[in-house]
């Protein structure tokens, strides 16, 4: 890292090479790196083990996501980014800076560079939303004038305008989070946590608020680190996933090559959700010895960097089922094809797999 | 009722209501501070200090546990120390405030042990010091609660405010006991219960609106 460490938002480009444009300038604020961290909680049931030499690094303004069960210890990853949760052992080095000398002065200003927003929104019902969005200016003494100006900016950023003077009692779920993603914002953060933030909304609420969070991210360049249970949240928004299961890396890499070729049975137990099965009627015929005139069920995995020419599937193939989304750019999913007997599945693809055959006169 | 009768019902009104006011404004002061620490010293707390709060808590039930007539009674020395004197209203106000303060403090404390976690975390997350989060957050959210609590605490004391008398402080208690019961003057009795009566309603209405329309944002 260099020393122009860039303070304030939306990010000047501070002391870089005067060639450079400043929007190509590295930016360093908002890494987060984690050093052998593990938590034990002493629970009723004795101590607990909740999470377990985690080390890894998220980068300044990527989107990283946190998967993992619940009680694989998501939750005292994240908050440990902000200390709500002091780890057992191992170190958190925010900016390059370790986090666990920090005293009560210096903890709130850390605090103040990390927005943080929660499941279930975490409003003051007794302040209306300007008043809940303008509290973190108000206790970090920020003069009036000023305050007001970013509150109204960043109420326009998240789309509440008009609604300054509701209660948040009178707002809908998706509307009391972007409220709380206003509040987290106005402080001009480096760094937003996202503690289960759309598991508590409909889908296209959901879908809205990952857009919102997609959009702060390219436009203010600030880091954001979300924890889900959800694959499809991931898929959604993120850069590079991390999945957890009981307290442990079990994957991590970029969020399309997860999905493509999840290696972990934790990984691949979150995806069933996302994953078609055989179609039915396919599935009940399916044998595994061929009898004459069957066809061979082919499934071509489609993993973002071998996908088969489309020509080789014209020769008498039969398309069953497909199921292929672009993420991050690589076509990922897969496609079940019926073929003649005889044709070597790794002619298609090398990724080909035989599933078995089915009769042909159907 | 004779003009002198009347004079002296309201009189003792107007004592009544001075003796519940002033301990009123005393329960307040004392009560609301009284809480916030029983709840921010206790286990989990943003301020814990586990002896503190053991003996403030023991503090709190030893007053309570006492009856009202007995402190009364029990608390003379201290009445005289702080008033100078033991009968009339302000001596009355001392061990009417002393019961009633942490009578109120037990339910506004219930009040903002009610307060959810998620909003201090959420403070805590946007760089709120402990003190702006017993400012900003518990005291705030938990208000309607509060005021609810001290409509309960203002009844009490109003019933509680007729045995003053006994220290001969005067008030409404006072009159129908020594008119009503003692010289068997039922038409003041009933002059009496009906003031009573429609004061305490007058306090309960205005403390349940007061509730109702914070509740309602």
């Amino acid at each position: 890292m260099t020393g122009a460490a860039i303070i304030g938002w939306p990010r000047a480009g501070g002391q870089a090479a005067p060639a450079l444009p400043a929007e190509r300038t590295r930016r360093v604020a908002g890494s987060v790196q984690f050093q052998g961290l593990g938590k034990t909680y002493i629970s009723s049931a004795g101590e607990v083990q909740a999470l377990q030499g985690i080390d890894l690094e998220i980068e300044p303004g990527e989107i990283f996501g946190i998967i993992g069960r619940s009680g694989a210890g998501k939750s005292s990853l994240l908050r440990s980014i902000n200390r709500l949760e002091r780890p057992s052992e191992g170190r958190v080095l925010v900016d390059g800076e370790d986090i666990a000398g920090l005293g009560e002065a210096g903890l709130i200003r850390l605090r103040r560079r990390i927005g943080m927003i929660f499941q279930h929104f975490n409003l003051l019902a007794a302040k209306t939303v300007r008043e809940n969005v303008a509290l973190p200016l108000r206790i970090a003494g920020v003069p009036q004038p000023e305050a007001e100006a970013r509150v109204a900016e960043v109420l326009r950023l998240v789309g509440l305008e008009g609604k300054e003077d509701s209660y948040p009692s009178r707002l809908s779920g998706g509307q009391k989070q972007r409220v709380g993603i206003a509040r987290a914002l106005v402080s001009r953060p480096e760094i937003l946590l996202c503690d289960e933030a759309t598991s508590a909304l409909d889908p296209e609420t959901t879908l809205s608020i990952l857009r919102l969070l997609r959009d702060i991210n390219r436009r203010l360049g600030l880091t954001i680190v979300l924890i889900t249970h959800e694959m499809s949240v991931i898929r959604e928004v993120c850069n590079r996933v991390l999945v957890l299961e009981r307290g442990r890396v079990a994957e991590m890499g970029p969020v399309w090559q997860v999905f493509a070729q999840p290696q972990h049975a934790a990984t691949q137990a979150l995806l069933a959700p996302l994953t078609r099965a055989l179609p039915e009627d396919v599935a009940a015929r399916l044998r595994q010895v061929p009898e004459p005139g069957d066809l061979q069920v082919i499934e071509l995995p489609m993993t973002g960097e071998a996908a088969p020419p489309l020509a080789a599937l014209a020769q008498g193939l039969r398309l069953v089922q497909a199921q292929v989304e672009p993420i991050q750019g690589h076509a990922v999913g897969r496609l079940v094809v019926l073929a003649p007997q005889g044709l070597d599945p790794r002619s298609l693809s090398s990724t080909a797999r035989r599933l078995g055959h089915v009769a042909a006169n159907d | 009722m004779s003009p002198q009768m009347i004079d002296r019902l309201s009189a003792a009104f107007l004592d009544t209501l001075l003796m519940v006011s002033a301990s009123a404004g005393v329960a307040v002061l004392a009560g609301i501070p009284l809480a916030v620490v029983l709840v921010t010293s206790g286990p989990g707390g943003v301020f814990p200090a586990p002896r503190l709060n053991r003996v403030l808590g023991a503090l709190v039930n030893g007053f309570r546990a006492v009856p009202f007539i007995v402190l009364l009674v029990a608390l003379i020395p201290f009445t005289r120390l702080v008033t100078g004197t033991t009968i009339g209203v302000w001596a009355a106000v001392v061990p009417l405030s002393i019961s009633a303060t942490p009578f109120f403090a037990r339910i506004a404390e219930v009040s903002l042990r009610e307060v959810d976690p998620g909003l201090i975390e959420a403070a805590q997350s946007i760089g709120a010091s402990r003190w702006h989060i017993v400012r900003h957050v518990l005291l705030p959210e938990a208000l309607p609660g509060i005021i609810g609590g001290f409509t309960i605490t203002v009844v009490s004391m109003i019933g509680a405010s007729a045995m003053a008398g006994a220290v001969g402080a005067g008030g409404l208690g006072d009159v129908a006991i020594r008119y009503g019961y003692q010289r068997f003057d039922t038409t003041v009795m009933v002059a009496v219960i009906v003031i009573l009566v429609a004061l305490v309603s007058v306090v309960q209405v205005t403390g349940d609106r007061a509730v109702r329309r914070l509740r309602a944002r």
